[in-house]
C-alpha cells in the first residue's frame, strides 16, 4: 500500500504511485516504473549490488552485511543516500556491503515473505507500530546493546521500543506533516499564518472569497486522509489518546472519535470537492498553482510542486483547538533500519546498523544525494538542509510528543483493511459519523479480539 | 474342436491386449497419469484443501504455531460485519454481465466489419488489438490520462467536472470502459480466427439461394462458429472472475470498485496478514467460480455424447 513517504514521491516511478499520482512531468517516470514492475515480482529481483572497500580500520565486531533497502536504483535522492551510506561504511570498516535494492512499494507490499524467506541481515523500515509487530513475531533482532546512540534523542528511542521495552530499530530520518502553502500567494492577500483555530477559519472565509479553496484534499490513496484525523484527533484528545486509541485500548465508537468526525465535518466544506479521485500530487498541484490556498501534507509535498513553487513553500503546524490539549503533538515518521533475526552474522548486522544511525552515516548520505533528508541524529550536520528542512527540524524539536501515522502506529490488518475504507466512507457520507465508527469498532473487535 | 477355436481364440487374444500393458507400457502409462495427477494434486487441490481448513482459522501468516481455530466466524464477519463484501460480489455479477453485453458484441461487429477485407483492415486489426497486448496495468495508467478530475483529457476537453476515478456511482462503470477497451480486442481477434475457418462454400451456397449479409450471418456463419462461441463465453466467464489488475492500479479496490478478488489481496498481500479471514473471502470466491465451471463442463460434456 502506498505510505506517506518522502521517497515514495520521489518514487513515483513505481507502478502504484506513478499511475495514482501522476502529474504530467511524472509521466516518463511513471512509463519507466512500469517497465520496472514487470521485471520485479521479487524482492531479490531488483539491482545487486556489492561495495568492498579495502579501509583500515576496521572495527572489532564489523564483517560483511547484505544491506536490503526500500529504494530501486535510479530513483532519484533516496536510492543515492542509502547506497552512499552503504559506500561510506564498505571504505570505513574495509567490510563487503551487498546492496538488494527494491522498489519502495513493492519492498512494503512483500515484507511479510520477505521476513520469512532469507532476509537481508540490516533492512530499511519504520518505526512504530510496524516496526513492533515484527518484534513480537520475532521477525526482528533485539539490538537494545547497540543503545544509546550518539545524538539521537529519547523522542526517537521511545519510538525505536517495542512492547517488551527493548529496541529492535534505529531511526535515520523523518519528516513531519504540516499545512503548506506557497508565501508569494500569503503575502499578495496580506495573509499571516494563522496560530489559532479563529485565525484559520477566518483565512479560510477569506481564501472562500476570493474564490480560492482554502485546502487542497486528496484521498485516493487512503492513507492520506489519515493526516487530517490524525492532527484533528491529536488536537482534541491529545496524543495519549492517539496512542490508545492506535492500540486498542481505546473504541472507535467511543465520544472522542466521534467528536474527531463531527470537527472533520465542519472542515470538509473547506476542503477540495472530489477527493476521492484525486491524489496527493494532484492536490499539490493545485496548491502549486494557486487554486487552493493550503494543504496539510508530509514534507514529501515539496515532489508534487513545480521547482520554481519548491522555494516558495512555506508552512505552519496546525492551531490549537481544546486549550487544554495544546498544540504540540504532531505526526513525524521516522524511517530507520531493522536486524532481521535470521541474519547470517548478526554482530556484523549490529555493528552497520550502529554506525547508520551516526551523524557520519547522515552526512555521508546527504553529501552524496542532490536531496537531503533530515537526519534523526542531531548532531548531523544541516549545511545542506533547505530552508523547509531547517524549519522541520526546529518545529520536530519543539513538539512534545511526536507520533508516527495513523497506518505506522496501528495493527496493520486493522489500518490497512479496515480504518482505509472507512474513512474514505466518511468522506464520502460526512453525515453517517454513528454508522462508520460502529462499523470500525465491530471489525476492530473481531480483528484485535 | 472346431467349435471351440473361436472362443478360444478372442481369449487369447483378450490375453494379449492385457500383456501389452503389463511391463514397460503399463509404467509408462502409469508415469504419464501419475505424475500430473500428484502435481494437480500438489498445485491444485492441496492449496484449495489448505485455504478452506485456514478459512476457519485466524492466523499472520508466521508461525504454525500461530494458527488459532475460530470456526465460522470469519465468514459470518465476512456477511454480517464487513461492509465491502456484499458491494464486491454486486460488482462481480454487474463486470460479467457487461463484459457480456458490450466488449463481446462489439468485438463481434468488428470483426465481421474487418473480415470482410476493406481498404487499410490490416491497421485497424492491429489497432483495435493493441490494447490487449498491454498489460492491465499500462492500461490502468493510460486510463488515468483520460479521467484524471483535474488534469484528465475528458474533464479538460469536455469542460465537464466529473470525479471518474473517485465518485463511487461512477468509478465502476469508468473502469469497466477501459476494460471493454482491452477486451474488445480480444474477442474481435477470436471471431475473427473464426471467420476466416469459416468455409466460403456456405457463404456462397446462402447468396445462391438469396440470403441477405446479415441473414446469412445469423443463420449460417454464427452457427457454424458454435466452438469459437463456446471459447469466448469461457474467456467472458474467467475474465470477470478474475478481474482484478485495473481496479487495484486504481485505488486498490476500494470506494465503489470493490471486487472479490481484490479484497482477497487486502487481506492477504501487503501489510495486512489476515491469511484466514483472506481464505475465507477466496474460498467464496471458489465457490462462485465453481458453480460456473460446472455449468460449463456438464455443456462441454453433453455436446460430446451427442
Amino acid at each position: 500500500m502506498a505510505r506517506p513517504d518522502p521517497r515514495e514521491s520521489r518514487f513515483s516511478s513505481t507502478l502504484p504511485a506513478s499511475v495514482n499520482g501522476f502529474g504530467r512531468r511524472s509521466l516518463l517516470r511513471g512509463a519507466l516504473g512500469v517497465g520496472a514492475l514487470g521485471a520485479t515480482g521479487m524482492l531479490s529481483a531488483c539491482g545487486d549490488d556489492s561495495t568492498s572497500g579495502s579501509g583500515s580500520g576496521a572495527s572489532a565486531k564489523a564483517g560483511n552485511v547484505k544491506f536490503g533497502i526500500n529504494e530501486a536504483k535510479g530513483s532519484g535522492p533516496a536510492n543515492e543516500r542509502l547506497q552512499a551510506m552503504a559506500d561510506a561504511y564498505a571504505k570505513k570498516a574495509g567490510v563487503t556491503v551487498s546492496v538488494n535494492a527494491v522498489d519502495h512499494n513493492t519492498f512494503q507490499e512483500s515484507i511479510t515473505t520477505y521476513l520469512q524467506g532469507s532476509p537481508d541481515d540490516v533492512f530499511t523500515w519504520f518505526a512504530g507500530y510496524r516496526m513492533a509487530q515484527f518484534a513480537e513475531g520475532g521477525q526482528i533482532a533485539d539490538i537494545s546493546d547497540v543503545w544509546p546512540l550518539d545524538g539521537i534523542g529519547d523522542a526517537f528511542k521511545k519510538a525505536s521500543t517495542a512492547a517488551d521495552g527493548k529496541q529492535y530499530f534505529v531511526p535515520v530520518s523523518y519528516y513531519p506533516w504540516a499545512v503548506f502553502h506557497r508565501k508569494s500567494v500569503f503575502e499578495k492577500n496580506g495573509w499571516t499564518q494563522p496560530k489559532t483555530m479563529d485565525d484559520l477559519t477566518a483565512l479560510m472565509k477569506e481564501m472562500q472569497g476570493k474564490k480560492m479553496t482554502p485546502f487542497a484534499f486528496a484521498a485516493k490513496d487512503a492513507w492520506a486522509p489519515m493526516g487530517t484525523f490524525d492532527i484533528l484527533n491529536m488536537r482534541l484528545n491529545g496524543y495519549d489518546f492517539h496512542m490508545a486509541l492506535t492500540k486498542g485500548e481505546k473504541a472507535w465508537d467511543s465520544p472522542e472519535v466521534k467528536n474527531v468526525f463531527a470537527t472533520w465535518k465542519t472542515l470538509l466544506p473547506y476542503h477540495q470537492e472530489n477527493s476521492l479521485g484525486r491524489t496527493w500530487q494532484e492536490a499539490a498541484t493545485s496548491m502549486a498553482k494557486g487554486d487552493c490556498g493550503m494543504y496539510l501534507l508530509g514534507t514529501f509535498v515539496v515532489d508534487g510542486v513545480p521547482k520554481e513553487a519548491q522555494e516558495d513553500l512555506d508552512f505552519f503546524t496546525f492551531p490549537e483547538l481544546d486549550a487544554s490539549i495544546g498544540s504540540d503533538a504532531l505526526d513525524a515518521p521516522i524511517d530507520g533500519f531493522c536486524v532481521a533475526s535470521g541474519a547470517q552474522d548478526e554482530e556484523a548486522g549490529k555493528a552497520y546498523i550502529k554506525w547508520l544511525a551516526s551523524a557520519e552515516a547522515a552526512d555521508a548520505a546527504n553529501n552524496a544525494a542532490s536531496a537531503p533528508f533530515i537526519a534523526a541524529n542531531t548532531a548531523a550536520s544541516t549545511a545542506k538542509y533547505g530552508e523547509l528542512q531547517k524549519k522541520s527540524v526546529e518545529v520536530v524539536q519543539n513538539a512534545k510528543s511526536i507520533a508516527q501515522f495513523l497506518d505506522r502506529d496501528t495493527n496493520a490488518d486493522l489500518a490497512n483493511t479496515v480504518i482505509t475504507a472507512s474513512l474514505q466512507d466518511f468522506i464520502k457520507k460526512p453525515d453517517d459519523i454513528d454508522g462508520i465508527t460502529a462499523s470500525i469498532q465491530q471489525q476492530a473487535k473481531s480483528i484485535l479480539g | 474342436m472346431t467349435t471351440a477355436t473361436p472362443t478360444r481364440r478372442p481369449r487369447r487374444q483378450r490375453a494379449r491386449v492385457e500383456k501389452r500393458h503389463s511391463g514397460r507400457d503399463r509404467l509408462v502409462i502409469g508415469l504419464m497419469i501419475g505424475v500430473p495427477t500428484l502435481l494437480v494434486v500438489w498445485l491444485v487441490w492441496l492449496p484449495a484443501i489448505g485455504s478452506v481448513l485456514l478459512s476457519f482459522t485466524k492466523w499472520n501468516g508466521f508461525k504454525f504455531s500461530a494458527i488459532q481455530w475460530v470456526g465460522t466466524k470469519n465468514y459470518v464477519d465476512i456477511a454480517t460485519i464487513y461492509p465491502p463484501f456484499w458491494p464486491a460480489i454486486r460488482h462481480n455479477l454487474i463486470w460479467l454481465v457487461f463484459l457480456f453485453v458490450l466488449p463481446t458484441i462489439l468485438g463481434m461487429l468488428l470483426a465481421v466489419v474487418l473480415d470482410r477485407e476493406m481498404w487499410g483492415s490490416r491497421f485497424y486489426q492491429t489497432a483495435f488489438y493493441l490494447p490487449v497486448v498491454l498489460s492491465l496495468a499500462l492500461v490502468g495508467f493510460i486510463w488515468q490520462l483520460f479521467y484524471s478530475t483535474d488534469q484528465g483529457l475528458i474533464n479538460e476537453v469536455f469542460g465537464s467536472n466529473v470525479d471518474w476515478y473517485g465518485d463511487p456511482d461512477v468509478n465502476l462503470w469508468a473502469v469497466l470502459v477501459a476494460t471493454a477497451w482491452r477486451h474488445t480486442g480480444y474477442i474481435m481477434l477470436i471471431y475473427l480466427a473464426g471467420l476466416k475457418g469459416v468455409d466460403g462454400s456456405l457463404r456462397e451456397a446462402a447468396a445462391v439461394d438469396g440470403a441477405t449479409e446479415v441473414k446469412t450471418f445469423f443463420h449460417v456463419i454464427f452457427p457454424v462458429m458454435r466452438p469459437i462461441n463456446m471459447i469466448v463465453l469461457v474467456i467472458v466467464v474467467i475474465e470477470s472472475l478474475r478481474a482484478f489488475d485495473l481496479v487495484w492500479i486504481v485505488n486498490k479496490g476500494r470506494n465503489g470498485l470493490e471486487l472479490i478478488s481484490a479484497l482477497v489481496s487486502q487481506n492477504v498481500i501487503g501489510e495486512a496478514t489476515r491469511y484466514g479471514f483472506g481464505s475465507a473471502l477466496a474460498v467464496i470466491m471458489m465457490v462462485i467460480s465453481s458453480v460456473f465451471i460446472t455449468i460449463y463442463l456438464r455443456i462441454v460434456f453433453r455436446e460430446e455424447r451427442r
